[in-house]
C-alpha cells in the first residue's frame, strides 16, 4: 500500500512518469509558512551559537519579528485563491484568514511565553528531563501549599548560586515550529501534506507540555499522555489517509471531492468501495477532533491544560483550535461535501456531546486551568455547530468564533498567569478568594473574560455565540441551538461561582496574590480584553472579514 | 427638536459620569457622588425635554435615531420611543436621581468602594434607558442582558447578609431567560432573513412578518418566560423577594420600581405585536397565572415578618395586576396596564424609600422592632400613609386609576378573572393597613419607651435630604391621582396601535 502510495504521489508530481520534475513552486504565496519556518531553524542556530546572556532577546525579537513579517505576508497576499505545489497547497482566502489569525493570536501566545518577572527565568525548565531545582511537589503536585516549602528553600540556593538564573530558550524556536506546522495545516490541499503539517505541529508541542518550571511531574505526565493519545490520533489520520487513498487514488482533497461526486478516475485507479470512504472518513475526522479537544475525543484536554506550562496552555487553547477547525472546515467543505448526509448525522452528535460534556463537567472543577480546559470543550462544540451546517454563514461564524476565542482564552490564561502564592500559580480556585479586594484591577478584567466566555452581550463571547446559533438555525439545525442554548445556560454557572469567589470571599491569610506581570504579558492580556471588548460592541468589520474570506478554492 | 439624538445623548450621559468618576482620584472618592447626581439631572431634564416635545398626535416611533451597527446580522443601533416607552423613560429618568440622592450614605458603611457603587447606578440607568429606547430587536436583548451585570454587582457587593446568595439566584434566574429569549431572537432572525430575503431585527420590518402559529408560539414562549422571569410572574417570582430584599434600598427601588417593568414592557412591546396568535393562545393560561399572582402575593405578603420582603411580595401582585392587563387585550386595560407601570414605580419606590428611613433608624426591617413610631416621627408616618395607600389604590393616589382602567378593561373577556383579582384589591388593603398600623401605631414597644434610652435617641423624624429624596415622589403620586390624563394621553395612542398590530398578527 505505502510503495504504491509513494508511486503515485511521483506519478502525481511529475509531467512523465519516470522522470521527476520538481513542481512550480509560488514562494510568495507560501511566504508566511516559510517565514516562520526559517525563524524556526534560524531560532536553533541563534540556541547554538549565540552568546548565553543575549540568546533570550535575540530570539524573542527574532519570534516577534518572523511573526509580525509573516502578518505582513498574510496581508499582502490578502485576495489570493490559487494552488500551488502542485496543488497540495491551497492558498485561498479562507486559508489565509486562519493564517493570519494563528499568526495574531500566535503573537500573543509568545508574548505570554517571554513572561521573565513573574517567575525568575521564566515558566520553562531547563532541563527538560529529570526533575528541576525548584520541584515544588514529588507527588503531581496538585497542592500548592504542600510544596511551597521546597520551593522556598530552593528559591534560597538560587539566590546563593548566582544572580542571573538560568533560562529556557528553546521554547522559543520551538513555538515557532509549532506555528509554522499550524499555518501549513490549515493551508494543506492535500492529505499527506496535512499529515505531514500536523506532525509538524503537534511534536513540538509535545515537548512544550513537559517544560513547566515547577509541578514538574504533572507536566511530564501532560506532555507523555498528550503525545500518546497524539500519536493515536495521528495514527487514525494517517489510516484514513491510506484507506481514502484507496477508494479515490489520490490524497488531494479536490481529487477526493471529484471521486465522490463522479466516481474514482478511471485513469488513477481506485475501488468505488463506499466502506473504504466511509471508514477512511470516520478515521480522519477522529485524528482531526482529537486535535480539536472535541467529545468522545476530548479526554487529553484538561490533564494537557492543567499539566502544561500556562503559556504553552494559551498557546494550544488559542492557536491549535484555529489550525485543527481550519482543516476540519477545508476537509468538510472541500473534500466531503458530496457526502455530507453520510458524515452529517455523527458530527451533529459529536458537536452535541461536546458541549453537554464540556458544559457539565465545567461545573466540578477546583483547579482554574482544568475549569478552561472544560470550557474550551464546550467551545470547540459551539464552534462545531457553525462547521458542521456546510454554510458560508456556518463557515464565517466559525471564523468569526476562532478569533474571539482565541482572544478571550489567552487573556484569561494571562491573568492565571499573574495569580501566585509561593508555589508558583495559584491555580486551585479556593485560592482565587477574596482576589477582588487585593487587586480589584486584576479581578475586573478577569470577571470581564469569565462574562465573556458566559456570552453576555457587548463581549465577543456574545457575538460569536450568536453568529453560530443564528448559522446553525439558518441551516434548520434547531437541535444544535436549543442544546447549545441549554449548555450555555449550564456554563454560566462555573464562570459565575468564580467570579462570586473572587468578590463575595474574604480572602484567607495566605489566599494568593496578583504579581505584577512584566510587560509583554501586560500587553497581551490587555489586548485580549480590547479585542474581546472590541468584537462585542462593534464586531461589524471582523464579520465581514470573515464573511468575504469564507471561500475555499475548489 | 426631532433632530437632536435624544435617545442616543440620554444613553451617553451618564456612562460619561462613568467616565469622569473612574477618572477621580482615590482621596477624592466622594466627588463621586455629586457626578453621579449632576448626571442623573441631567438626564432628568432631558426626559422632561422628550416629554414636552411629545405629540401624542404625532408618528409611532418619536425622536428616531438610526446607526449602523453589525449589517451582517441585520441590526442596526436604532432608538426612538412609542408611547410606551416614552413613558418608561420618563420613569426611570424620574427614579435614578431620587435613588442617588437616597443612596448618599449607603456605599460607606461597607468596605467597598463608594465610586464603583454611584459608577454601577450610572451603568444601570444607562442600560435601562437603552432597553426602553431601543427599536431594533437585537439591541433590545443586548441591552436586556447587560442590565443583569451591573444590577449583579450592586446586589452581591452592597447589599444585606445573604447578598450573595441573592445575587447569584437573581443573576441565574435572569440569565436561563435571557438565553431562551436568545434562542428566539435567532429564531425570529431566522425567518425574516427567508421571508424577506435578508435578515433583519428592526422592530417595524419584524412586525410584517407572518409566522406560522406553531412556530409563534416557540418563539413566544422564549421572550414570554424571560419576561416572566423578570417581571416576575409566579412560578418565576422566588428570586425577588430575596434580591430586593438584600438589596440596598435604592437598589431595591431601581430593581422593583425600573428594572422589573422591562418584563411586563417586553409583554406588551414585543409578545404581543410579534406574536398575536401565540399571544391569544396563551392568554387564558397566563390570566389565570397573573390572577394567581395576585393572590398569592397578597397572601404572602401579610404573612411577612420582613417590612422589604413585604413590599417585595405586595409587588408580584401588583405585577398581576399589570399582567393581566397586557393579556386582557383591549384598549382601556391596555393603557390601565402601562400606567400601572409608571404608578407602582412611583408608589413602591416611595414605599421602599420610606421603608429605607426607617430602618435607618432603628438598623433593623423587621415589623416587630418597630411600634408606635407615629408618635415619634409623625411626618415620617405621614408619608408612609402616603405612599402605602398609593400601594393599595386609594381613589385619589395615582394607583386608583390604572387599576380601575385594567378591571374595567379585563372584565368584558374574563370576568370571573376579574372578579377573583378583585378580591386581591381587599388583601392589598389588609396588607398595607396592618403594616401602618403595626409599625405607627399602637404602644411604643419597650427599647423606645425610654426617653432618654440610645435606641430612642437614633430615632428621629425626617431629614431635609430625606425630604428632598420623598418629596418628588408623594408630589407625583398626588399629581398623578386626580390629573392622570397627560400621561393616558401619551400612552393610549400607542397601545392602540400595539393591539392593532396583535390582530393583524393574530390573523383574528
Amino acid at each position: 500500500m505505502i510503495e504504491s502510495l509513494g508511486a503515485h504521489v511521483a506519478a502525481l508530481y511529475s509531467a512523465k512518469p519516470g522522470s521527476v520534475h520538481a513542481p512550480s513552486i509560488d514562494y510568495a504565496a507560501l511566504s508566511p509558512i516559510l517565514i516562520v519556518l526559517g525563524a524556526a531553524c534560524l531560532g536553533i542556530v541563534v540556541e547554538a551559537f549565540s552568546p548565553r546572556r543575549a540568546r533570550r532577546a535575540i530570539q524573542f525579537v527574532l519570534a516577534v519579528a518572523a511573526l509580525l513579517t509573516a502578518g505582513a505576508a498574510v496581508v499582502w497576499q490578502a485576495g489570493a485563491n490559487l494552488t500551488t505545489a502542485s496543488g497540495a497547497v491551497a492558498i485561498d482566502s479562507a486559508g489565509l484568514f486562519f493564517q493570519g489569525s494563528i499568526i495574531v493570536l500566535g503573537l500573543l501566545a509568545v508574548l505570554l511565553i517571554a513572561e521573565q518577572k513573574l517567575e525568575r527565568g521564566g515558566a520553562f525548565a531547563v532541563q527538560p528531563a529529570g526533575p528541576d531545582r525548584s520541584v515544588s511537589s514529588g507527588t503531581g503536585g496538585v497542592g500548592g501549599t504542600q510544596g511551597a516549602g521546597v520551593a522556598g528553600g530552593a528559591g534560597g540556593m538560587a539566590s546563593s548560586e548566582s544572580v542571573r538564573v538560568p533560562t529556557n530558550t528553546e521554547v522559543f524556536p520551538l513555538t515557532m515550529f509549532a506555528l509554522a506546522g499550524m499555518l501549513l495545516f490549515v493551508t494543506a490541499n492535500d492529505l499527506l501534506v496535512m499529515f505531514v503539517a500536523l506532525e509538524v505541529l503537534s511534536l513540538p508541542l509535545y515537548l512544550l507540555c513537559g517544560l513547566a518550571r515547577r509541578r514538574r511531574l504533572l507536566s511530564q505526565e501532560a506532555a507523555m499522555k498528550y503525545f500518546l493519545l497524539g500519536a493515536f490520533a495521528s495514527a487514525f489520520f494517517l489510516y484514513g489517509v491510506a484507506l481514502l487513498y484507496g477508494y479515490a487514488g489520490t490524497v488531494s482533497l479536490g481529487g477526493i471531492a471529484g471521486a465522490i461526486a463522479h466516481g474514482p478516475s478511471p485513469t488513477l485507479g481506485g475501488h468505488a468501495s463506499q466502506t473504504l470512504l466511509l471508514l477512511g472518513l470516520s478515521l480522519l475526522i477522529v485524528g482531526l477532533l482529537f486535535k480539536a479537544g472535541a467529545a468522545p475525543f476530548h479526554s487529553w484536554t484538561p490533564d494537557v491544560y492543567q499539566g502544561a506550562p500556562t503559556p504553552i496552555t494559551a498557546l494550544m487553547a488559542a492557536c491549535t483550535k484555529v489550525a485543527a477547525f481550519g482543516a476540519i472546515a477545508r476537509v468538510l467543505y472541500i473534500c466531503f461535501d458530496k457526502a455530507a448526509q453520510d458524515w452529517r448525522p455523527i458530527l451533529i452528535t459529536v458537536a452535541i456531546v461536546t458541549m453537554v460534556t464540556g458544559a457539565v463537567l465545567a461545573i466540578t472543577q477546583t483547579d482554574i486551568k482544568r475549569l478552561l480546559a472544560y470550557s474550551s470543550i464546550a467551545n470547540a462544540g459551539f464552534i462545531l455547530t457553525g462547521t458542521v451546517t456546510l454554510s458560508a454563514a456556518g463557515l464565517s461564524a466559525t471564523m468569526f468564533y476562532l478569533v474571539a476565542y482565541g482572544f478571550m482564552t489567552l487573556g484569561a490564561l494571562g491573568v492565571v498567569m499573574t495569580v501566585r502564592d509561593a508555589g508558583g500559580e495559584a491555580n486551585h480556585i479556593s485560592r482565587w478568594a477574596g482576589l477582588a479586594r487585593r487587586s480589584p484591577a486584576v479581578a475586573g478584567v478577569m470577571t470581564f473574560f469569565l462574562l465573556a466566555f458566559a456570552g453576555i452581550p457587548l463581549t465577543s463571547g456574545f457575538t460569536s455565540k450568536f453568529a453560530v446559533f443564528s448559522a446553525a438555525f439558518g441551516a434548520g439545525r434547531l437541535e444544535l441551538v436549543i442544546v447549545g442554548v441549554i449548555a450555555s445556560m449550564v456554563l454560566v454557572f462555573p464562570y459565575l461561582r468564580l467570579v462570586v469567589l473572587m468578590y463575595a470571599a474574604e480572602p484567607a491569610a495566605d489566599s494568593a496574590t496578583v504579581q505584577l506581570p512584566g510587560g509583554p504579558t501586560r500587553l497581551a492580556i490587555a489586548v485580549g480584553a480590547l479585542a474581546t471588548l472590541a468584537l462585542g460592541v462593534a464586531p461589524g468589520p471582523l464579520l465581514q472579514l470573515a464573511s468575504n474570506a469564507a471561500h475555499f478554492v475548489a | 427638536m426631532a433632530h437632536v439624538p435624544l435617545f442616543s445623548l440620554l444613553i451617553a450621559v451618564p456612562l460619561l459620569g462613568v467616565a469622569l468618576i473612574a477618572l477621580l482620584p482615590r482621596r477624592a472618592e466622594q466627588l463621586a457622588k455629586p457626578i453621579a447626581l449632576g448626571a442623573a439631572l441631567v438626564v432628568f431634564s432631558g426626559t422632561v425635554a422628550m416629554w414636552f416635545g411629545w405629540r401624542t398626535d404625532g408618528p409611532r416611533f418619536q425622536y428616531p435615531e438610526s446607526y449602523t451597527w453589525i449589517p451582517q446580522f441585520g441590526s442596526a443601533f436604532t432608538l426612538g420611543a412609542d408611547g410606551i416607552a416614552a413613558v418608561m423613560v420618563a420613569l426611570v429618568g424620574v427614579l435614578v436621581p431620587i435613588v442617588v440622592l437616597a443612596s448618599w450614605h449607603d456605599a460607606e458603611p461597607g468596605k467597598h468602594s463608594v465610586r464603583a457603587f454611584f459608577a454601577l447606578v450610572l451603568v444601570l440607568e444607562s442600560f435601562m434607558l437603552g432597553v426602553f429606547a431601543a427599536t431594533d430587536v437585537l439591541v433590545f436583548y443586548v441591552f436586556f442582558e447587560v442590565m443583569l451585570v451591573p444590577m449583579y454587582f450592586l446586589i452581591s457587593s452592597y447589599g444585606g447578609p445573604r447578598r450573595q446568595y441573592a445575587a447569584v439566584k437573581f443573576f441565574l434566574y435572569s440569565l436561563v431567560g435571557g438565553l431562551l429569549m436568545l434562542a428566539s431572537v435567532i429564531g425570529l432572525y431566522a425567518i425574516s432573513s427567508n421571508q424577506l430575503g435578508k435578515g433583519t431585527f428592526s422592530f417595524e420590518a419584524l412586525l410584517s412578518l407572518h409566522i406560522d402559529p406553531v412556530t409563534q408560539r416557540w418563539l413566544f414562549l422564549g421572550f414570554f418566560i424571560a419576561f416572566a422571569i423578570k417581571a416576575p410572574l409566579i412560578p418565576f417570582h422566588t428570586w425577588l423577594p430575596d434580591a430586593s430584599a438584600q438589596a440596598p434600598i435604592g437598589v431595591s427601588v431601581l430593581l422593583v420600581g425600573a428594572l422589573d417593568k422591562v418584563g411586563t414592557y417586553g409583554m406588551l412591546r414585543y409578545c404581543l405585536p410579534l406574536f398575536g396568535s401565540a399571544a391569544y393562545d396563551f392568554a387564558p393560561w397566563i390570566i389565570g397565572l397573573s390572577v394567581a399572582g395576585i393572590l398569592y402575593g397578597a397572601i404572602l405578603a401579610v404573612g411577612q415578618s420582613d417590612m422589604k420582603r413585604l413590599v417585595a411580595y405586595t409587588s408580584i401582585a401588583h405585577f398581576g395586576f399589570i399582567a393581566l392587563g397586557v393579556f386582557a387585550f383591549t384598549a382601556q386595560a391596555g393603557t390601565g396596564a402601562v400606567l400601572y407601570m409608571v404608578n407602582h414605580g412611583l408608589s413602591v419606590g416611595a414605599l421602599f424609600l420610606v421603608v429605607g428611613f426607617l430602618i435607618s433608624r432603628r438598623n433593623s426591617s423587621l415589623i416587630s422592632d418597630f411600634g408606635g413610631m407615629a408618635r415619634l416621627m409623625p411626618w415620617i408616618a405621614g408619608v408612609f400613609l402616603i405612599a402605602g395607600l398609593s400601594a393599595l389604590s386609594l381613589p385619589g393616589t395615582n394607583s386608583f386609576a390604572s387599576e380601575f382602567l385594567i378591571l374595567i378593561g379585563a372584565f368584558g373577556a374574563h370576568k370571573a378573572a376579574t372578579i377573583v383579582a378583585t378580591v386581591g384589591i381587599i388583601f392589598a388593603a389588609l396588607f398595607v393597613l396592618w403594616l401602618y398600623q403595626q409599625t405607627m401605631h399602637g404602644p411604643l414597644i419597650p427599647e423606645l419607651a425610654v426617653t432618654d434610652s440610645p435606641a430612642r435617641l437614633a430615632v428621629r423624624d425626617i431629614t431635609r435630604r430625606e425630604v428632598a429624596v420623598i418629596s418628588p415622589l408623594i408630589g407625583l403620586i398626588l399629581l398623578l391621582g386626580v390629573y392622570p390624563q397627560p400621561v393616558i394621553d401619551v400612552i393610549n395612542p400607542a397601545v392602540d396601535r400595539t393591539l392593532a398590530d396583535l390582530h393583524i398578527s393574530s390573523g383574528r
